[in-house]
């Protein structure tokens, strides 16, 4: 059935409904990175999660396109090549080794992280399988030094409840983690190595989610089950989403490094319009007879018509001894304004490309004459057009650069052009903090992998299997509704589950401790005391679990519990000689008779608040080692 | 196709499995299992793998293994066979460009991928490195030939032999220069003996390997051998060279002397190192820079020296403490005829090695010293150790490395079994592999850690 794309015009965000969603045919799934949390490096012994932007020295290296194991050169790999990018590596000695840097062999893969990622695939419902083959998957813009990334199936299927329905998994792989980008500017990219080589698992779902809203809700709850076995790390970078998304006749689009959830919607329903409208233009291009056939566009040098333009950006071009190309793209009048995401033009898709491709970095890169603006006179668009051979319905495009890259600009320039015609061409894109999304490569195919030949592959033994299933965690929906039962809400009983200490809260209420003091102490207080730089990890569970088997037993009263956490923060570590003694009663007497001495010492304006005064005093000694209900029902007692 | 080629690399149980199923490597197949379905291709496996798994390649482009023993149903879809084939390209000829022939010996400078032993296999031919390395055209004419597909350890004397004879043929056919693709580990020992066997070449010889094969994206492949062909069409050094990275950056290589060239890191690109001295020149993409004068000159003419001997009873003894003499007297039993001493120090071997070194003598086994610190000379006149030793015949080899000895004395003794006559062979200098002086920048390894030396690190991409 033929779609009208003009049948459907996008709305704002917040007055999308899911029956819009439905009616342009909403698709997306997603890919989950999320780094595991052990202390090495998944194929070498450097120290996993150091982080520093100090490095001792710097690598230089140039990628080439290889074989996949099928024979066939991938897509990606070529563009790349197209680039000619000159990678720099800053390594750092502490964080880096040989092995990194490519000029070692791997070592064998930790087999903590492989045990992470079955015990993962098994709260997940999946198949593990039987042998693990690492495989090459081949990244050539140098985010990976050896130029790609090793990588592994863990396991296949398994899936998530959500609403009434079932979210599929289709893989769970175990990878390391890329450089961390430092710059890209011309013909060179700079990367820092420090999380390179970091174990990962990266969740892939089926494309089932069906609005925005949907992804991330299904984010959160992939997020939850991760977290629940306290075996991954957390904060800032360690867990990354790649969301592809299609539309009714469009192409499964990948928006890659979304850093945060609640991003999600805005950036899967800005890709859906881009991929509606750029449809619509397939349909407009259509209907003014351009076809993939029909298409028209060539380029020329016309960097003597420009030699005394105003504009700046050409006229240092020009300087600089750089050549202007202009591209006639036939019968396109207006359309490089057609916009595609909020605020954003099909000019962006140009420019995207030839900023990518042609290492044409600096911005504005092209400039063309469906624009509104007068950058360039129209004088001068009108001897363009002479010379070009051009009439009024067709458009101009003008990119400059040294000899080389403005040509490849303007080659890609048609390239993308004519793509149009087509419908919407298979790239990853950049996620935008705006919410919009931009051109990063052409989406990688299956022909990128390659078998690892430097390790063979990795038994996974029933022995194994069993070890991890033995001990798997409570799943994430089990502990839910435990927790539930007890008493908690939906947003504490979440907290719990998805907490490091939710073992180690089940082992304390089992001391019949009240539910809000655990709750407390395990999940308010260690957030509290972080805002003070107080580290609440400075304790073990066994610590805490000991703090409040002694309250249990009545020998330290509720208020300790705090009093000794803080001081242990403090001290260090935590020793029994901070938990303080209790407060006998015949002290607790002596005590109020000091504190009667001193009253009378003192000076009192307002002696209607005696009591709270003589209670300030009594508890500045006592805090921690008695009840302020019984001080104060003894010195009411004490006082009449 | 009879069955070992139809299911390669399977064996035993999941051979057994994939019969019963008629399912070849190469079908696609819906293979169930008692937990789930996978869809794939059967994709052959490596013989030294066991015989428990099916190796699947999935739609994502992944492998898995799946347990034979698990497998209850294999439905054939289809048949996808893999054709790893580097695009070919006709290699341009163009007149005006020098002639450069690359022999093939092996190695990992051009691989694919070898499914009988999942390890990478050579692949080459002008087309091939055409369609991989498109740069090489602008340089030279090439031609290829592929002489032996072996891996660097399995090179020996037969190898040695008949490269230095197919080298002398096409220099007898007038080339401009010679390139030899070798595996990175003999490719010294090789060196070496190209140096004696091949003397007073008119044109460049140069030896190329890679660290990383070339199927992989920062392989130093490709521009190695760039490098290396560029040297060979248009260097004025007419020697037999190690041609490989200079620092692990993508910078450049340094053309090594042959004769004093050793592989020092099992890994490392920069594994190459000039020992004792300093290399010829550097190289790069643009220009070749000679970082001496005293390298023998291009020349017109054809008026080289072929030697193809080799006598391979000989044997490199690197000495340890506690060595005992049967070591030593076991060689000389064996019939061997030529020992290279690897000794401690300026070229010192344990007191109860002498008894066994005089019936060594007594034998008429040449015995030679050098020395297994690698840098400096074999002084044997400094300590009465070295003096005793010299009484025995043991004989200092200078500076000349102990790989170098080993060639050179199993060169020597293919050419004649007098023994006074191969003295004078050994202790004349052919191809620099003795020196008469070691300049103080011919040792160098710089010390990591240290502030000057980190300073450095810091500002050269090495």
């Amino acid at each position: 059935m033929e779609i009208d794309y003009f049948d459907f015009t996008f709305k704002p965000f917040e007055e999308m409904t899911p029956e819009d969603y439905e009616k342009i045919g909403f698709k997306s799934g997603l890919e989950v990175h999320q780094q595991l949390k052990t202390p090495t490096k998944l194929f070498c012994r450097c120290p996993a999660g150091h982080y520093s932007d100090h490095y001792n020295a710097e690598i230089l290296r140039h990628m080439r396109p290889t074989l996949s194991e099928l024979g066939e050169y991938d897509g990606t790999a070529l563009m790349e090549f197209k680039t000619k990018k000159e990678i720099i590596y800053r390594i750092n000695y502490d964080t880096v080794c040989t092995y990194e840097m490519d000029d070692t062999p791997p070592f064998m893969m930790s087999s903590e992280a492989l045990d992470i990622a079955i015990e993962i695939s098994m709260l997940y419902g999946a198949n593990i399988v039987d042998e693990v083959h690492i495989a090459r998957k081949q990244y050539l813009d140098g985010s990976i030094p050896t130029g790609f990334q090793r990588t592994a199936i863990v396991s296949v299927g398994g899936g998530i409840k959500y609403k009434d329905r079932t979210i599929n998994l289709i893989q769970m792989s175990i990878e390391e983690d890329s450089c961390r980008e430092v710059s890209d500017v011309g013909h060179r990219r700079v990367y820092i190595t420090d999380r390179l080589g970091m174990p990962l698992i990266e969740t892939v779902t089926y494309p089932e989610m069906r609005t925005p809203q949907e992804v991330a809700d299904v984010n959160r709850i992939l997020s939850r089950i991760v977290k629940s076995t306290g075996k991954v790390r957390t904060g800032i970078g360690a867990a990354r989403q790649d969301v592809n998304v299609s539309v009714h006749g469009g192409t499964r689009i990948e928006i890659k490094g979304v850093p945060r959830i609640e991003k999600i919607p805005i950036l899967t329903y800005n890709e859906a319009m881009r991929q509606w409208n750029l449809l619509k233009l397939r349909q407009e291009l259509h209907n003014r007879g351009i076809t993939p056939e029909t298409f028209q566009a060539r380029f020329e040098c016309v960097t003597r018509i420009l030699k005394k333009t105003r504009y700046q950006p050409i006229k240092d071009a020009i300087d600089k001894g750089w050549k202007v190309k202009c591209v006639v793209l036939k019968g396109f009048k207006g359309l490089l304004r057609w916009q595609t995401q909020t605020d954003t033009y099909f000019s962006r898709e140009i420019s995207d490309r030839v900023r990518v491709i042609a290492c044409l970095t600096t911005l504005p890169n092209i400039v063309h004459s469906d624009s509104m603006s007068e950058q360039i006179s129209s004088s001068e668009w009108t001897l363009l057009r002479k010379y070009m051979n051009a009439n009024d319905n067709d458009t101009l495009v003008l990119v400059w650069g040294d000899d080389q890259d403005s040509e490849t600009g303007a080659k890609e320039i048609i390239i993308r052009a004519h793509e149009a015609t087509i419908g919407i061409p298979s790239e990853t894109r950049q996620a935008h903090y705006d919410g919009t999304n931009g051109f990063e490569r052409i989406l990688p195919g299956p022909e990128r992998m390659y078998p690892d030949t430097d390790l063979p592959p990795i038994r996974i033994d029933q022995e194994r299997f069993d070890r991890i299933k033995n001990n798997l965690p409570k799943s994430f929906w089990d502990r839910i509704l435990d927790l539930t039962t007890l008493g908690f809400s939906e947003k504490e009983a979440e907290k719990i589950a998805t907490s490091k200490y939710y073992n180690l809260f089940n082992k304390i209420l089992e001391l019949q401790i009240p539910l809000n003091l655990v709750y407390k102490t395990l999940i308010e207080l260690p957030n509290i005391l972080r805002r003070k730089n107080m580290n609440f990890e400075t304790l073990t569970e066994d610590n805490i679990y000991t703090i409040f088997t002694l309250y249990k037993e009545n020998k330290i009263i509720r208020e300790a519990i705090n009093e000794i956490i803080k001081s242990s923060i403090a001290n260090g570590q935590f020793v029994e000689e901070l938990i303080p003694d209790l407060c006998s009663e015949t002290e607790l007497n002596n005590q109020i008779t000091e504190a009667l001495k001193e009253y009378s010492n003192i000076k009192i304006y307002n002696p209607e608040q005696k009591i709270q005064i003589l209670m300030g005093l009594l508890m500045k000694k006592l805090r921690g080692r008695i009840e302020g209900k019984v001080v104060y029902q003894s010195l009411i007692k004490y006082l009449n | 196709m009879d069955e070992k080629e139809l299911y390669k690399g399977y064996r035993g149980n999941t051979l057994n499995l994939l019969k019963q199923h008629n399912a070849p490597v190469w079908s696609e197949v819906e293979l169930t299992t008692s937990t789930a379905t996978f869809y794939g291709l059967i994709l052959p496996r490596s013989e030294q793998a066991d015989d428990l798994h099916i190796v699947l390649k999935m739609k994502t482009g992944y492998n898995i293994g799946i347990r034979y023993d698990k497998v209850k149903k294999i439905i054939i879809h289809g048949r996808k066979e893999a054709h790893y084939k580097i695009p070919e390209k006709e290699f341009p000829y163009s007149p005006k460009k020098p002639r450069v022939k690359l022999f093939g010996t092996g190695g990992t400078i051009a691989s694919r991928l070898d499914y009988r032993t999942g390890a990478v296999i050579p692949a080459f031919s002008p087309g091939e490195l055409y369609g991989s390395v498109p740069e090489l055209a602008d340089i030279c004419n090439l031609e290829t030939e592929k002489l032996y597909g072996v891996f660097s350890e399995n090179m020996g004397p037969e190898q040695w032999i008949g490269t230095a004879k197919a080298i002398a043929e096409e220099i007898e056919k007038g080339v401009d220069g010679i390139v030899i693709g070798h595996g990175t580990d003999t490719m010294h020992h090789t060196a070496a003996i190209l140096s004696f066997m091949i003397q007073n070449s008119p044109v460049p010889i140069v030896m190329v390997g890679s660290q990383r094969s070339s199927d992989r994206p920062s392989s130093d492949a490709a521009l190695n051998l760039i490098h290396s062909v560029k040297t060979a069409a248009e260097s004025n050094i007419a020697e037999v060279m190690v041609c490989m990275f200079g620092p692990t950056s993508d910078v450049y290589g340094l053309l090594h002397r042959g004769t004093r060239v050793r592989k020092m890191h099992s890994s490392y690109r920069s594994t190459f190192r000039t020992i004792g001295d300093i290399p010829i020149a550097m190289v790069n993409r643009e220009v070749i820079r000679p970082l001496r004068n005293d390298y023998k000159k291009r020349r017109n003419d054809k008026t080289f020296k072929l030697f193809p001997f080799f006598d391979d009873r000989v044997a490199i003894v690197y000495y340890y403490p506690n060595m005992k003499p049967d070591m030593i007297d076991s060689l000389v039993e064996k019939g061997y005829k030529g020992i290279v001493i690897a000794g401690t120090g300026l070229g010192h071997v344990n007191k109860p090695l002498y008894p066994a070194l005089g019936r060594a003598k007594d034998a008429g086994v040449a015995v030679y010293m050098t020395v297994q610190t690698l840098w400096g000379y074999a002084q044997m006149y400094v300590y009465d150790t070295g003096r005793d030793l010299m009484e025995l015949g043991c004989i200092p080899l200078a500076n000349m490395l102990p790989e170098v000895a080993y060639v050179k004395l199993g060169w020597a003794l293919g050419m004649t079994t007098d023994i006074d006559e191969v003295k004078e062979i050994m202790l004349t200098p052919i191809a620099g592999e003795m020196t008469d002086r070691e300049p103080s920048n011919g040792y160098l390894i710089l010390q990591g850690g240290i502030p000057e030396v980190e300073e450095f690190i810091s500002k050269v991409k090495k």
